[in-house]
């Protein structure tokens, strides 16, 4: 035998060359592996990954147009929008031939919601024209161009099939465009409206107010952190409990309660007006605007700050602080250099926690935030309740993922993946 | 070293007491002086109080009780990193963060030691544990043994005069733990430096110090050179800790200035040595080590008492030959021989008589 092996590959006892039959053990554990996670898979597949992916898709379909008027969408390419002229016949013709089946689907008001993001009026427009239309009969009734010019003013002003023309592709940037304040005209991409320029000063404020919450659970947290990891365990379970105390109390108690802490006629303000700090007549505003929100979220996310660190700076011996002061560094310096530069893996955990989930928090800017406090999340929760524009919240939507993968990607090459633990 | 004239002690414990909880001491009464340069080990069971003291001394914890002096003055209220005490911690407490060079350039950065001077002592001592070629290594990278001899270069490295080792050897295996013993004990000799060594393996203690302190119960039970410790045991505490020993329980039955009788318990008489006793009718327990045990009768001292012994059994372990035997009543009593070629194996079932000379058997406290 071990003649064999000293030429030719290395045999097991069963004489299978020994990588094939490892790579076959191999096999076998990690099937069972995978049918051990696979319950999980398939339903994170089914309801998480697979719906998000089909919500992000939304940011850039557009689909309606091309599927309600397909006929106007093949005339109308030919339409030369920079001349200023009208279209010509051909155009409303095929408008509408379309707009007959359009209305029999009643698939037209729909489109008029969706050309309405990019030119106010357009809704109204398709929906009154839709009553008129109805009673067309397209055999006879031609030619449509002065029919169209007499139901709705609209139909004779270029803007409108310029709008058209612009959105009637299958995939749009629209959308896009419009989250970061900017919008698909004609001429390709440009500035919206002042007035309609929100959403860029939400991002920042996001941003910066997470940022903010960050810190200050930073701050927050670690000496608590550090009373937690160096008591006896006795007492560490007790303060624990306290610290994890918020998670059983419902998110919306939570953050009720502090409108009534924080408000003019709160619990602060009448105990800095008792204590004469503040004048009755000037209480301070803690409520509905951006200090309001960052101290409910501090509050609410502390824990998720307080847990990491904890559990880093558990696994730091005191060992390491004596023998630093042994070596003759002050208390400051054995910490500055010694305890801190291995408590930062927590800090990391951390932050990467509390900011992720700042950035995407709802009802905390929602209940105490007023106009000044909400975030980005407030936006896309509106554009997907109340004016139903799921591309625009779709588009949100990816940015913010892509803003934190960014971020993510960003606190691997300054700081180190690896050097964040969870414990 | 600094000042010959000095004959006073450089550690010195003084009534030193300490309480962790307010009802148990750990400490009680620690009177303890060392001069300059003694490599001092203290040795003791687990929980006996060795850390707790090293910990006083190098100032994380405080005496509830007593004084503790360094070179003549009170540092009961100087904190740890006034006391410029090194200290090698059991599981050596390298900074995981820092290179090896780094760690050792800690203790002179913050004593703002300028950047050369720093870089040349750093040097000086890796090299003198031999790591000189480890400097940008983290310690995760290093095996045991490295590890520990950085922390040593780490205590030394600032050049302190007294250095504390708690356990430093304990997780070695045993090869490299002989190894570093001579290595540790030859360093501090060489340097001049005064160290207190704590460990709770005996062998460590003898082979390496020039005093031993045996702990027991926040006490210490005797303190004394290695070999005035195994063959002087002051109480059966320390005879029992320190080496193999065989323990006979009995009363006093004659005593006269150095020599003693002893009745055992099982009626038999034995010669002995009185060290803790002093008058007639006492309970004792007498002591006796395995290797000066006599079973040929031919060397036995005339008009001694003998006792008889049934072997048990023989065991070769290379060097010596091991016998139990049933003596007295107990079947604990064990026997160790040279293996020289003129030795006798004996044989189980074998009854047999054994002696010794009567200043080898210590009459000790019951
Ligand atoms: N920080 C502490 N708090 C309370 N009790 C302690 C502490 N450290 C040690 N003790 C107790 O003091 C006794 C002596 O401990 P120690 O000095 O570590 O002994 P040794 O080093 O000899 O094993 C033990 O009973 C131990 O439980
Ligand atoms: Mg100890």
């Amino acid at each position: 035998m071990s003649d064999s092996t000293a030429t030719g590959p290395v045999l097991a006892a069963d004489g299978t060359p020994l990588k094939k039959s490892l790579a076959q053990a191999l096999r076998r554990e990690k099937t069972r592996a995978l049918l051990l996670i696979a319950p999980l898979l398939i339903f994170v597949l089914i309801s998480f990954i697979f719906p998000i992916g089909k919500m992000l898709f939304r940011s850039v379909e557009n689909d309606i147009v091309a599927d309600t008027i397909p006929l106007t969408v093949v005339e109308l390419a030919k339409w030369d929008a920079s001349s200023g002229e009208l279209p010509n016949e051909d155009v409303y013709a095929a408008m509408a031939a379309d707009m007959v089946v359009a209305i029999a689907a009643k698939a037209h008001t729909r489109l008029g919601s969706r050309l309405n993001y990019e030119q106010t009026g357009l809704s109204s427009l398709f929906r009154k024209s839709g009553r008129a239309i109805k009673k067309w009969d397209l055999a006879t009734d031609a030619p449509f161009k002065e029919k169209f010019l007499e139901i709705h003013d609209g139909w004779g002003t270029v803007e409108v099939w310029q709008t058209i023309q612009t959105h009637s592709g299958r995939k749009t940037s629209g959308y896009f465009l419009n989250a970061i304040d900017m919008q698909l005209s004609p001429d390709g991409p440009a500035a919206q409206p002042e007035s309609k320029q929100i959403l860029i000063t939400l991002f920042k404020r996001t941003m910066i107010m997470s940022m903010i919450i960050t810190i200050s659970c930073i701050l927050l947290a670690y000496p608590v952190a550090w009373i937690l990891a160096n008591l006896p365990a006795r007492k560490a379970n007790l303060l624990m409990i306290l610290v994890l105390l918020p998670f059983w109390t419902s998110l919306l108690v939570r953050t009720s309660a502090w409108k009534v802490m924080l408000q003019q006629q709160g619990v602060i303000n009448d105990i800095l007006v008792w204590l004469g700090l503040v004048a009755d007549a000037d209480r301070l505003v803690m409520i509905n605007n951006q200090t309001g929100t960052i101290i409910a979220m501090t509050h609410i996310l502390l824990p998720f700050m307080i847990l990491p660190m904890y559990s880093v700076m558990q696994t730091i011996p005191i060992t390491y602080l004596r023998a630093a002061k042994s070596l003759g560094a002050t208390n400051w310096t054995a910490f500055w250099r010694v305890y801190f530069p291995q408590s930062v893996p927590g800090i990391g955990a951390g932050s990467i926690l509390v900011f992720i989930l700042s950035i995407g928090y709802y009802i905390t800017p929602e209940i105490v935030g007023g106009t000044k406090g909400v975030f980005i999340s407030n936006r896309i929760a509106y554009h997907i309740s109340s004016s139903l524009n799921w591309g625009l919240a779709a588009a949100l939507g990816a940015i913010l993922l892509a803003l934190v993968l960014i971020l993510y990607w960003a606190y691997d090459k300054i700081v180190g993946i690896d050097n964040v633990k969870l414990g | 070293m600094a000042d010959s004239g000095n004959t006073g002690a450089f550690v010195e414990f003084e009534r030193v007491q300490k309480s962790y909880d307010g009802e148990i001491l750990v400490v009680k009464d620690l009177n303890l002086s060392m001069p300059k340069g003694e490599f001092l080990t203290m040795l003791g069971p687990s929980g006996s109080g060795k850390t707790t003291c090293l910990m006083m001394l190098a100032g994380f914890e405080t005496a509830t009780h007593g004084e503790i002096r360094l070179d003549g003055v009170s540092i009961n209220n100087i904190p740890p990193h006034k006391r410029g005490i090194g200290m090698v911690f059991q599981n050596y407490a390298l900074f995981p963060h820092m290179t090896i060079a780094e760690n050792l350039s800690f203790p002179l950065e913050v004593r703002k030691i300028d950047k050369s001077d720093r870089e040349a002592k750093v040097m000086r001592a890796l090299d003198m544990v031999e790591m000189g070629a480890f400097g940008g290594r983290r310690p995760s990278q290093l095996s045991g043994g490295q590890q520990q001899r950085v922390a040593l270069a780490r205590a030394l490295v600032f050049e302190p005069e007294l250095v504390l080792m708690d356990e430093p050897l304990g997780a070695l295996d045993k090869q490299l733990r002989e190894k570093m013993q001579f290595e540790i004990t030859h360093l501090a000799h060489e340097l001049g430096i005064t160290v207190v060594y704590v460990t709770h393996d005996q062998t460590e203690a003898l082979t390496m110090s020039d005093r031993v302190a045996v702990f027991e119960d926040g006490r210490i039970q005797q303190l004394a050179p290695p070999d005035k410790l195994y063959e002087e045991p002051e109480n059966s505490f320390v005879a029992q800790f320190i080496g193999e020993n065989n323990t006979l329980e009995g009363v006093v039955n004659e005593i006269s200035g150095e020599r003693a009788v002893v009745q055992l318990d099982s009626g038999d008489l034995i010669d002995c040595k009185p060290i803790n006793v002093s008058k007639v009718g006492e309970r004792t327990q007498v002591s006796i080590r395995p290797e000066r045990v006599e079973f040929n009768v031919d060397r036995l001292q005339e008009g001694t008492h003998r006792l008889k012994a049934e072997v048990l059994e023989f065991i070769y372990m290379g060097d010596i030959f091991r016998t139990r035997l049933r003596v007295a009543g107990r079947d604990d009593f064990v026997v160790k021989t040279r293996n020289a070629p003129d030795q006798v194996r004996l044989q189980p079932g074998q009854e047999i008589e054994i002696g010794w000379l009567p200043e080898d058997c210590r009459a000790l406290d019951a």
